[in-house]
């Protein structure tokens, strides 16, 4: 860092190496990013020939964030700890990547089967400000925050089929978002190796 | 993976056998990694007188140091928080995917900066 700002007095421009990482404190207005998701949503659906692949490439735009976030949020928040155990790698999700991406943590983590477990969230951001047209039928663009999670547990040794639907709430206008989290049996494996 | 302070007369060989012992002690890494919620692995493998120490980020990716002298193991740890640090900045950027290999001179420059610090 201070060679950066060395830098920086002389007119050169530092290389991304020497600055210093960002502390996480800054934020983006609301409005860019529902622009920039909306125009990501739509040059995707221009160019996916059905709703599975738009969703596929939503989730996959979401798996860059995902994977980054695991890194720097490891490192700035949990001092350089790895996640070795199921409930610690949903709880970093549930916590920590919610917090820093959406403000707040999810609002629930409930366990369906023994490989799958549900994130929900009341009103994910994503979601919030997209209307999805009749044509589109199923499309959930959820897809993306799903993307996240599933990054995030790629990269951690959690592998797992993440998608992203919608769930009515009694006394709730707006539905829900549940974020579905199927994990490989290599998990479970491991899981039940290392001790319940 | 990164290499540091190898040294040999007969470079070709060398560097040959070096890549080999480094590559073979990954599947020690595969195995520690799920015994400790630590970054630095510590020392993980050695053949005859060459020792791999690692490092494993959150993600997985892998730090591996290749030494053939006996060094002080304390300064290991600081050489690869200071490496993990350079990483991160390298790895934010949204066009570097895990598969790439990191041509970025300045990373290059830091990282032999650290290493000479580290072990003089």
């Amino acid at each position: 860092a201070r060679r950066a700002r060395a830098m920086q007095r002389q007119g050169q421009t530092p290389s991304i190496v020497d600055r210093p990482l960002p502390k996480g404190r800054s934020e983006v207005s609301l409005s860019a990013f529902s622009f920039l998701f909306s125009e990501l949503v739509q040059y995707h659906r221009t160019r996916a020939s059905s709703i599975a692949e738009l969703e596929q490439k939503l989730s996959e735009a979401g798996e860059g964030v995902g994977s980054r976030m695991l890194e720097v949020l490891a490192h700035r928040e949990k001092s350089n700890r790895r996640e070795i155990r199921l409930q610690g790698i949903l709880q970093f999700i549930n916590t920590n990547v919610w917090r820093c991406l959406f403000g707040k943590v999810a609002d629930s983590l409930e366990i369906y089967n023994d490989d799958e477990y549900v994130l929900g969230d009341k009103s994910l951001v994503v979601n919030r400000y997209i209307s999805v047209p009749k044509d589109l039928g199923d499309l959930n663009c959820g897809a993306f925050a799903a993307g996240v999670v599933k990054g995030v547990l790629r990269d951690a040794g959690f592998p797992a089929e993440v998608s992203a639907y919608y769930a009515e709430v009694d006394g709730q206008r707006t539905p829900k978002t549940n974020i579905l989290m199927k994990f490989a049996p290599e998990v479970l494996e491991r899981e039940k190796r290392l001790g319940a | 993976t990164r290499n540091g302070g190898s040294s040999g007369a007969k470079k070709d060989d060398a560097a040959h056998l070096h890549q080999f012992v480094m590559h073979a002690s990954l599947d020690f890494v595969d195995a520690r990694v799920w015994e400790t919620t630590n970054m630095h692995l510590r020392l993980v493998d050695k053949f005859n007188d060459l020792s791999v120490y690692a490092f494993v980020t959150a993600g997985g990716t892998r730090f591996l140091l290749l030494h053939d002298q006996r060094i002080e193991e304390s300064n290991i740890g600081v050489f690869f928080h200071d490496v993990h640090e350079l990483w991160l900045r390298v790895s934010m950027n949204p066009f570097h995917t895990k598969r790439t290999p990191i041509l970025d001179k300045t990373f290059d420059l830091r990282v032999r900066e650290c290493a000479k610090s580290h072990f003089p």
